[in-house]
C-alpha cells in the first residue's frame, strides 16, 4: 500500500522542487509553434543589435527559404548544396555578418510556416520568395528592399488548350492553387472583378498542386510568374506549357527581418542594396579585389570600405568595414546572383523586365552609401 | 473498497497509517500534479504568445474571408464572411462523415457476416480484405485512391453511362432532379402514402400478435402508396425535372459532379473503417453463444432468421460500443481530406489560419468543432446502446 501512494507524491515532491528551483521562467522553453528549433533563439523583443550578437555568437545565420522551388531556393541533389537566388541572398547576409558565406543553416518552410517561424524567432532572416504586404510588414516582420519584382501568371496547357489568351477564356475551367498564398486572394479577387466562373482546387504542398495540373486535373494553375517558370522547367514537356499575358497583381518578393530589432533589420536590409550598388558601379566578383584596392572614386572605396573614406559606417551596421567586398566576393553582384540562377543561360530563363538598374528603366535603386 | 482489513479492536490509527486518509492524499496530490502541469503549460503558451505577439480571439470570424471554396454544400462566395467559410468546411466534414458512416456500416457488417461465411473463397476475400486495408496507413490508401482517380480518361473523352452519367478525371457528372411548381403538392402526396403504409403495417403487426391473421392490410399500404407516387406525378404534372450535365469547353456543366477529391475521400474512409467495423461485427457475431443458434435451428428458423431474429439482437450489445469509436475515427479521420484537395474543416481552417495570420485561435476553434462533432456522436450512441442492451430481469 505504502508503494502505491509514495509514487504521486514523489511526483509532487519533484514538480515543486522543480518549481522552486526554477523561477517561472517559460521562456526557457521552446515556443509553441516554433517546431524542432535546434540552437538558441533570440527572443523577438531582445534589445536593438542583440539578433545579430546572438548570430555571431551562434557563428550561424539560420535562413528560412522555400527549398522547394528551381531557381529560388532548392537542395542541388547532385552536389547536396542550397541553390538558387533566394539561397544566395541567404548567402549574402552570412558574408556580411561572418565574412563567410558557408555559415548558413538554410531551412526549408512551407508557405502556412513562414510567419510563426520568423515571429517565434525561429529563423534569423526568412529569404522565401515572400510577397511583400502591408498585412504581412504589419505582423510577420519588417520587409528588407525587394529583390525580386514578380507578378502572379496563370499557366495553361497548350496542347489543351491552344487558344486560351485571357482570364476571360478560362470561364468555367478548374483552376490549381496553393493554400496560405496571396495567390488564392488574388485569384478569387481577379476572377470576381471580371465576373468569372471557375472552380479553385486548392491544395496543401505545391508539390500536390503541380501534380494535379500536370495530371490535368486542372485546366490552368495560378501563381508568381517566376515560380510558374521554376515549376515548369521541371515538367516532362515544358514547351506544352505557356503563361497567359496577365498580370494579376504585383508581387513583390523580398526577404524579411523580425521584428523589434531595427539593428538587424538595417544589416539585411543593406546587404541586399549593396548587390544593387555593386552593380551600378560595375563591381563583380571577379574584380572586387582589385577595385578595392586600386579604384580611385571615393564613392567605390567608401563603399568596399577603403579608409579613411569608409568612415564608421560600416560600425554603426556593426559590420567588418569591408563586408560589402566579403558580399561580392562570395556571391557577387545583383546581375550575377540574377544570371547565375535566374538567366538566359539557366532552365528558367527568365527576363529581367522591371528586375533592372534604376539606371536601364528598372526599379532596382539604392540608396547613397554614405 | 468497503471492508478494511480487521486490525485490533478499538486500536487508534494514526493518520500517516490510516488507510483513508493516505487514499485521500494520494488523489489530492495526483490532482494538484494534473493542475500544476495544465496551468504551467498553459501559462507558457500565453507567454509565448505574448512574446511572439500573435492575439488570441475570434474577431476575425466577421471579416471577409477573401478566398474561394470548391465543392459547398451551401451558397458561398470569396465576398463572404471567415465564419461562413467556416461553415462550408464544416457542412462538408459532416457530409462526408455521414455519407461515410452510413456506407462503412454496411461495408462492414458484410464483410463481417462474410468473415463467418462456411463458403471458403467469400471467407478468404474477406479476410485478405481486413487484413489489408486493416494494415496499411489511410494517408497512403487516399493518396493512392487519388492517384488512380485522376488517371481516368479527360473531359473530352468521357465515359458516357447510360442515363446521361459522364465518368473523367474531373469526376462523375449526372442528372440532377430539379424541383418544379409541382413538387410540393407531389411530396405531401407521397408522405400520405408513406404515412398509410407505416400504419398499414403497424396494424397488421399488432394482429397478428393478437393471433389473428393480418388479411390485406399490408398490401392495401403498398397499393395506396403506389397509387399516390405514381397518381400524384400525373395529376401534379411532373413535381420535377432533370437537369443534364452537358460538355462544355473545359467541364461539364448543369447536373451534378461529383468530384474526384470527394469520391477519392469517402471511399478511402469507407473502405478503411469497413475493415474495423468487420472485425467488430465478427467478434460480436461470435459472442453470442452456439446453444442460441442451435436453439433457433430447432425451431425451425432458418439461417437468415436465426441471423436477423436470435444473432443480431444480442450480437448488438457487445458492437455498439466499439462501432462508436470506429464512428469517431471515421469523423476525425476525415481531416485527411487536406491531402487530396477536398475543402473540409480542417483545410478550410488552415487556409483560415494562413489568411488571419491567427493559428492558435484558429485550430482551438477546429478542434472544438471536431470535439463537438465526437460528443454528440457518441451521445447519440450511447443513447442507442442502452436501447439495444439486454434487459435483466
Amino acid at each position: 500500500m505504502s508503494r502505491r501512494i509514495s509514487m504521486p507524491l514523489a511526483v509532487l515532491t519533484l514538480v515543486i522542487a522543480a518549481c522552486t528551483t526554477a523561477p517561472p521562467t517559460p521562456t526557457a522553453t521552446p515556443a509553441p509553434t516554433g517546431g524542432p528549433t535546434a540552437g538558441p533563439t533570440a527572443a523577438p523583443t531582445s534589445p536593438a543589435g542583440a539578433l545579430l550578437a546572438t548570430i555571431q555568437a551562434r557563428g550561424q545565420l539560420i535562413c528560412g527559404v522555400n527549398g522547394g522551388l528551381q531557381g529560388f531556393s532548392f537542395l542541388d541533389n547532385t552536389t547536396n548544396t542550397w541553390s538558387g537566388f533566394d539561397a544566395d541572398f541567404c548567402r549574402a547576409v552570412a558574408a556580411a555578418v561572418f565574412g563567410d558565406a558557408t555559415k548558413v543553416e538554410f531551412r526549408a518552410l512551407g508557405a502556412e510556416a513562414r510567419g510563426p517561424a520568423l515571429q517565434t524567432g525561429e529563423v534569423d532572416v526568412l529569404i522565401r520568395n515572400t510577397t511583400w504586404t502591408a498585412g504581412r510588414d504589419s505582423s510577420w516582420g519588417n520587409f528588407a528592399p525587394t529583390t525580386f519584382y514578380d507578378g502572379q501568371g496563370m499557366m495553361v496547357n497548350r496542347t489543351l488548350n491552344p487558344d486560351a489568351a485571357t482570364l476571360e477564356d478560362l470561364a468555367g475551367a478548374t483552376i490549381c492553387v496553393q493554400t496560405g498564398t496571396t495567390t488564392e486572394l488574388n485569384l478569387a479577387d481577379a476572377m470576381r472583378v471580371r465576373n468569372v466562373e471557375y472552380t479553385p482546387l486548392v491544395f496543401d504542398n505545391i508539390d500536390a498542386t503541380y501534380e494535379a495540373y500536370t495530371q490535368d486535373r486542372c485546366d490552368a494553375v495560378t501563381s508568381d510568374r517566376s515560380q510558374l517558370v521554376g515549376r515548369r522547367s521541371g515538367f516532362t514537356n515544358p514547351a506544352d506549357h505557356e503563361l497567359l499575358d496577365v498580370v494579376m497583381s504585383k508581387e513583390p518578393l523580398g526577404p524579411v527581418a523580425p521584428h523589434g530589432d531595427d539593428r538587424w533589420f538595417d544589416v539585411v536590409k543593406w546587404v541586399v542594396f549593396a548587390t544593387f550598388q555593386a552593380e551600378e558601379f560595375g563591381i563583380t566578383q571577379a574584380n572586387v579585389a582589385e577595385m578595392a584596392s586600386t579604384s580611385a572614386d571615393p564613392g567605390i572605396r567608401r563603399f568596399l570600405g577603403v579608409q579613411p573614406e569608409a568612415g564608421e559606417i560600416a560600425l554603426g551596421l556593426g559590420l567588418a568595414d569591408d563586408w560589402a567586398v566579403d558580399v561580392i566576393s562570395a556571391v557577387g553582384n545583383y546581375a550575377e546572383i540574377y544570371n547565375r540562377n535566374l538567366g538566359p543561360d539557366t532552365a528558367l530563363a527568365l527576363e529581367r523586365g522591371p528586375n533592372e538598374l534604376w539606371t536601364n528603366g528598372g526599379l532596382l535603386y539604392a540608396p547613397p552609401y554614405r | 473498497m468497503t471492508a478494511e482489513p480487521a486490525t485490533l479492536p478499538h486500536a487508534v490509527v494514526p493518520p500517516w497509517r490510516n488507510l483513508r486518509v493516505l487514499r485521500f492524499v494520494a488523489q489530492l496530490a495526483t490532482l494538484l500534479v494534473v493542475l500544476l502541469v495544465g496551468g504551467w503549460l498553459a501559462a507558457n503558451l500565453v507567454d509565448n504568445m505574448r512574446q511572439s505577439r500573435l492575439t488570441f480571439g475570434f474577431g476575425f470570424l466577421d471579416a471577409t474571408a477573401g478566398f474561394d471554396i470548391g465543392e459547398s454544400l451551401i451558397t458561398y462566395s470569396a465576398t463572404d464572411t471567415y465564419l461562413s467559410a467556416f461553415v462550408v468546411g464544416l457542412s462538408n466534414t459532416l457530409a462526408v462523415s455521414m455519407i461515410g458512416i452510413v456506407l462503412a456500416t454496411i461495408l462492414g457488417v458484410i464483410t463481417g457476416v462474410a468473415r463467418l461465411s462456411r463458403n471458403w473463397l467469400v471467407n478468404r476475400i474477406a479476410a485478405a480484405y481486413v487484413e489489408v486495408m486493416r494494415n496499411t496507413p489511410l494517408l497512403v490508401q487516399l493518396v493512392l485512391i487519388y492517384a488512380v482517380m485522376i488517371q481516368l480518361p479527360s473531359v473530352a473523352n468521357s465515359i458516357a453511362l447510360p442515363g446521361a452519367i459522364f465518368l473523367n478525371q474531373r469526376g462523375v457528372s449526372m442528372p440532377r432532379p430539379v424541383a418544379e411548381p409541382g413538387f410540393g403538392p407531389w411530396l405531401l402526396l407521397v408522405t400520405v402514402g408513406v404515412t398509410v403504409t407505416v400504419l398499414a403495417h403497424v396494424f397488421a403487426g399488432r394482429r397478428e400478435e393478437a393471433g389473428r391473421p393480418a388479411i390485406g392490410w399490408r398490401r392495401v399500404g403498398w397499393a395506396t402508396l403506389g397509387l399516390l407516387v405514381v397518381g400524384g406525378w400525373f395529376v401534379t404534372g411532373t413535381p420535377f425535372s432533370l437537369d443534364v450535365p452537358v460538355q462544355q469547353r473545359f467541364n461539364f456543366v448543369g447536373g451534378l459532379t461529383i468530384s474526384p477529391e470527394l469520391t477519392a475521400l469517402v471511399v478511402g474512409l469507407v473502405i478503411y473503417t469497413a475493415a474495423f467495423i468487420g472485425e467488430v461485427v465478427r467478434g460480436g457475431i461470435q459472442s453470442v453463444r452456439r446453444g442460441q443458434i442451435e436453439a433457433a435451428n430447432s425451431i425451425g428458423l432458418s439461417d437468415m432468421q436465426t441471423l436477423r431474429l436470435v444473432v443480431f439482437p444480442q450480437a448488438l450489445r457487445v458492437i455498439v460500443p466499439p462501432l462508436t469509436s470506429q464512428y469517431l475515427n471515421l469523423a476525425k479521420n476525415s481531416s485527411l481530406a487536406i491531402a487530396v484537395g477536398f475543402a473540409d474543416l480542417f483545410s478550410v481552417g488552415k487556409t483560415m489560419a494562413n489568411q488571419t495570420g491567427n493559428p492558435v485561435s484558429v485550430i482551438v476553434l477546429v478542434m472544438g468543432t471536431y470535439l463537438a462533432i465526437s460528443l454528440s456522436t457518441s451521445l447519440a450512441m450511447n443513447i442507442y446502446n442502452r436501447r439495444v442492451q439486454v434487459l435483466e430481469r
